[in-house]
């Protein structure tokens, strides 16, 4: 390994290591994504006024849309970890990207599922072909071909390897995803939250929205460091410290 | 209060995905759970197997 990388980094990468660092910060991780999330939720159910064209449906916007960013996000974090475990063939990295990847389909079904009913009372219709919807779908559908792909092989570090290949493939439906709205004609409306410039949305609709988006990426936090904690375990079951904890859990 | 729960009449499009939302990440942050416990109950019996058949015949 290149020297320039710190130590402690170098460490942190050794699985009984990462097993108790991901255990000390997953409650923590829970605990602010439960805080945020329940601001974020009396914020936008019950603090933000109606809206003057959607009525009380656009509330749908406070988890569809955090979800959405999510399902971008993590799939990002995937194929960076996959690229990290096909370069380096780091165990953690190869851990990391697999475990991402039921997470983003989490996500990316919940984006689907609450886009459907948000779109039945304001477009008249539950599902239509249009670019942005139909990219989601195929995001999806590369989860779920990661998913398939690493549980098809015998070897899991092989199956690892192998939907690493697709997940860093996959990464071009991303920018398609976010700018399918400005590339192509579609329903669906465009972005009203931006990095660069003012959002196009009112304050007190706005930071329920942004609070939501942080208890997500905390929630991702939570939820990938416990399924990474059960995989190294599964991976490393011949190792002592692993056998360490298997007694001391059959005491309590 | 049913005011709120009527959200406008949207009612029945609004609750549904949250409940959507929450019942989803529910069931993925406890599925690694009952995943690990089910490794670690494995891992013992094998390890139990392993010096059962230990003390029947001891090493040489």
């Amino acid at each position: 390994m290149a020297n320039w990388i710190p130590l402690w980094l170098h460490k942190l990468g050794s699985p009984p290591i990462f097993y108790r660092f991901a255990g000390t910060l997953r409650p923590w991780a829970l605990a602010l994504a439960l805080l945020l999330g329940a601001a974020a939720l009396y914020g936008g159910l019950v603090l933000a006024p109606a809206d003057y064209q959607q009525g009380d449906a656009y509330r749908i916007i406070f988890i569809h849309v955090p979800s959405a960013w999510m399902s971008l996000f993590v799939y990002g974090v995937m194929a960076v970890a996959s690229f990290i475990a096909l370069v380096w063939r780091i165990k953690l990295a190869e851990v990391v990207a697999m475990e991402s990847a039921p997470i983003g389909a989490a996500f990316t079904f919940i984006t689907l599922v609450t886009g459907s009913l948000w779109g039945k009372p304001m477009w008249g219709t539950w599902w239509t072909w249009d670019a942005r919807l139909t990219s989601e779908l195929v995001l999806l559908f590369l989860y779920l071909g990661v998913i398939g792909l690493y549980h098809s092989f015998e070897d899991r570090r092989q199956g690892a390897r192998a939907a690493a290949f697709l997940a860093i493939i996959g990464i071009i439906n991303v920018p398609i995803v976010h700018f399918s709205v400005n590339w192509w004609n579609t329903l669906h409306q465009g972005s009203t939250v931006r990095i660069l410039g003012p959002s196009k949305m009112s304050g007190d609709m706005l930071w329920p929205l942004l609070t939501m988006m942080a208890a997500t990426k905390f929630y991702y936090i939570a939820s990938l460091f416990g399924r990474v904690r059960t995989d190294l375990l599964a991976m490393e079951s011949g190792k002592d410290w692993v056998r360490q904890i298997a007694e001391e859990e059959a005491k309590s | 209060m049913s005011a709120f729960f009527a959200m406008g009449g949207y009612g029945a499009y609004v609750w549904p995905a949250y409940a959507v939302f929450f019942i989803v990440l529910i069931a993925d942050y406890l599925a690694p759970g009952l995943r690990r416990r089910r490794n670690l109950r494995e891992l013992r019996a094998r390890l139990a197997r392993q010096s059962a058949r230990q003390q029947r015949s001891p090493a040489p």
